[in-house]
């Protein structure tokens, strides 16, 4: 069972709902955390562990080799991204612009753009327990994330069996990154604030979970600020509300700390319970 | 004319709360651009006119002519992001899949695979209800985000600030340090970093500062609901002096940032007490430091 814990707005509870209900679950069985927020990984903070893994991750480039190359153009035709220029006697690779295509490489007559790995960033795996944590960081100046939450998930689909309950802390927004960190999974949660910024979001967030056909719930974080409107919107949209965090100042002093917020704000632990009872429902009726 | 980027790294912040404030107070003598456009805000503030308003197209996407396709399969051999499948016997492009590399269509021999322009989201021009110009824009739905809509909302903020000579361009930037970050940050004058003293606040902030750095543009830090957690603030304020970045201001943990926003109003116009006193004197200070950097060169 895969669910992705995702939002619009950054910094409306993302990385809390997925560390509390990720230690909450592991309390009765094995769960894996994969912090997906790749540019900004957060999950580490709260959860610890020992390190069972480290790799580091590539992204596939090509390399000139100048040696048969007759700068016949070919290479910056086909690239679409404008990652291969020619210049007067050589031919320049940037590689932040890349796409791992391989169309420069393959298409090339003398075959001078072999592809070489290209380190984008490094995954880590921690273990505690029932939970087991992965997160991947990407290299400051790299600015693709998908590559490596793609090659993330890639790494936790062969290392853990498909019954264990896999969460995803997507990063914020509603583009490329979070259409890859939530495309492979079977329910979506959507964290929002009842703000007009999250209402605004959320339903971005929303119009993007219905083009990818996926099934979600929200939960509304910091309930009790702002207004009514993000409320009203579940209720005509049926987006079913799997839980309510309330606004709670104690609730951000632990955030800041690093600490987990279940064992120690009052009725928290109930929410996660709500949550781990709609999932569970879905999980036992199959996610078809 | 100078640009001034505010960015976070971590969202929630209080980035676009304090970006829509200094336009507030700019008045019209700034333009904003509103560069987060993939969850973009800024306008729930400002309440723009959408006067003037475009269609954004940016990249390719495969698309098969069935009518022509003799599945020789050469497309699915040479795509690198499994885009191309097999569906009741015809080749098909998963859109959301597709990259636009275009490989497909040069290999295919009966060339079956025609590129599409892609429309990504819109663009507008506006006036703020201050009376600032605005640039700001709408990610399509699942749309690519590679930064290129961010160059095109500064670029055209750039040029009116340039035609009606004014001295500032305030930009709303994205959370992370991806592409549209990087957009966003490409010819800023003066970065005004937010951040929170939470562990990740500070965590995102330094990721956010290293690219800020390898740009070599001068940063300044706003610390907000920096009363949360005083030790972490201190060392948010240690690691400023040490990196030479300029602290701006501290504002406290306050839930009036809220009340303007469910008010549809910047924190200067719902506020009459300090938070307006801070943040007036911050835009201040930011309009300053920008101009003695002037007088430097």
């Amino acid at each position: 069972m895969k669910i992705a814990i995702a939002s619009g707005k950054g910094g409306t509870g993302k990385t809390t709902l997925s560390t509390n209900l990720a230690s909450y679950l592991a309390e009765k069985d094995k769960v894996v955390l994969i912090d997906l927020d790749v540019e900004e990984p957060n999950s580490g903070l709260f959860i610890n562990g020992e390190m069972a893994y480290k790799e580091d991750k590539f992204k596939m480039i090509p390399e000139w080799e100048q040696d048969d190359c007759t700068l016949c153009g070919i290479c910056q035709e086909v690239c679409n991204f404008h990652a291969v220029i020619q210049l007067s006697t050589q031919i320049m690779i940037f590689p932040e612009l890349c796409h791992s295509c391989y169309a420069c490489s393959e298409l090339c007559p003398t075959s001078v753009l072999p592809m070489i790995p290209r380190e984008m960033g490094k995954l880590k795996h921690y273990q505690n327990g029932n939970l087991s944590f992965v997160e991947s960081r990407l290299n400051i100046g790299e600015e693709k994330a998908v590559p490596l939450i793609s090659q993330t998930i890639e790494y936790v689909d062969e290392h853990f069996s498909d019954d264990i309950i896999k969460l995803y802390d997507a990063p914020p927004g509603t583009s490329c990154p979070v259409i890859e960190a939530t495309k492979g999974v079977d329910f979506v949660i959507l964290v929002t604030e009842p703000t007009p910024f999250g209402l605004h979001d959320l339903k971005i967030v929303v119009d993007t979970m219905k083009k990818l056909k996926k099934r979600y719930g929200i939960v509304i974080n910091r309930f009790g600020i702002g207004n009514d409107d993000v409320l009203k919107y579940c209720h005509e949209e049926k987006i079913p509300i799997l839980a309510k965090i309330p606004n709670n100042r104690r609730i951000a002093e632990l955030y800041s700390c690093g600490e987990l917020i279940y064992k120690k704000i009052p009725g928290v632990k109930q929410q996660l319970k709500d949550i781990e009872d709609y999932i569970m429902e879905i999980k036992n009726k199959g996610t078809g | 004319m100078k640009e001034v980027v505010v960015i976070s790294g971590k969202g929630g912040t209080g980035k676009t709360s304090i970006t829509a404030s200094f336009a507030y107070l700019g008045e019209k003598n700034i333009v904003v651009a509103d560069c987060d456009v993939d969850a973009a805000d800024m306008h729930l503030l400002l309440q723009p006119d959408f006067e003037k308003s475009e269609d954004f197209y940016s990249g390719v996407i495969a698309n098969i002519n069935q009518s022509v396709c003799e599945k020789h399969g050469n497309c699915i051999d040479v795509c690198r992001f499994n885009a191309i499948q097999i569906k009741d016997d015809q080749y098909e492009i998963e859109p959301l899949d597709c990259e636009g590399c275009g490989y497909c269509s040069r290999v295919c021999p009966t060339e079956a695979i025609i590129m599409e322009e892609q429309n990504v989201g819109e663009w507008y021009i506006s006036k703020t209800k201050v009376g600032n110009s605005m640039v700001h824009a709408r990610l399509g739905i699942a749309a690519e985000n590679s930064g290129k809509l961010v160059a095109k909302v500064k670029n055209e903020a750039k040029r009116i600030a340039e035609d009606t000579n004014k001295d500032f361009i305030v930009v709303d930037g994205s959370p992370g340090i991806g592409c549209p970050v990087v957009s966003s940050l490409s010819g800023a004058n003066f970065v005004v970093l937010v951040t929170e003293p939470s562990v990740s606040g500070l965590h995102d902030f330094k990721r956010v500062y290293q690219l800020v750095n390898k740009f070599n543009i001068k940063a300044g830090c706003i610390i907000n609901k920096s009363d949360l957690n005083p030790q972490l603030s201190e060392e948010i304020e240690e690691f400023l002096k040490k990196e030479n970045i300029v602290h701006i201001s501290s504002l406290p943990y306050d839930e009036t940032f809220t009340e303007a926003m469910t008010n549809g109003q910047t924190i200067v116009e719902y506020d009459e007490n300090k938070l307006r006193v801070i943040l007036t004197e911050s835009w201040n200070k930011v309009k300053q430091i920008t101009k003695t950097e002037e007088n430097k060169k």
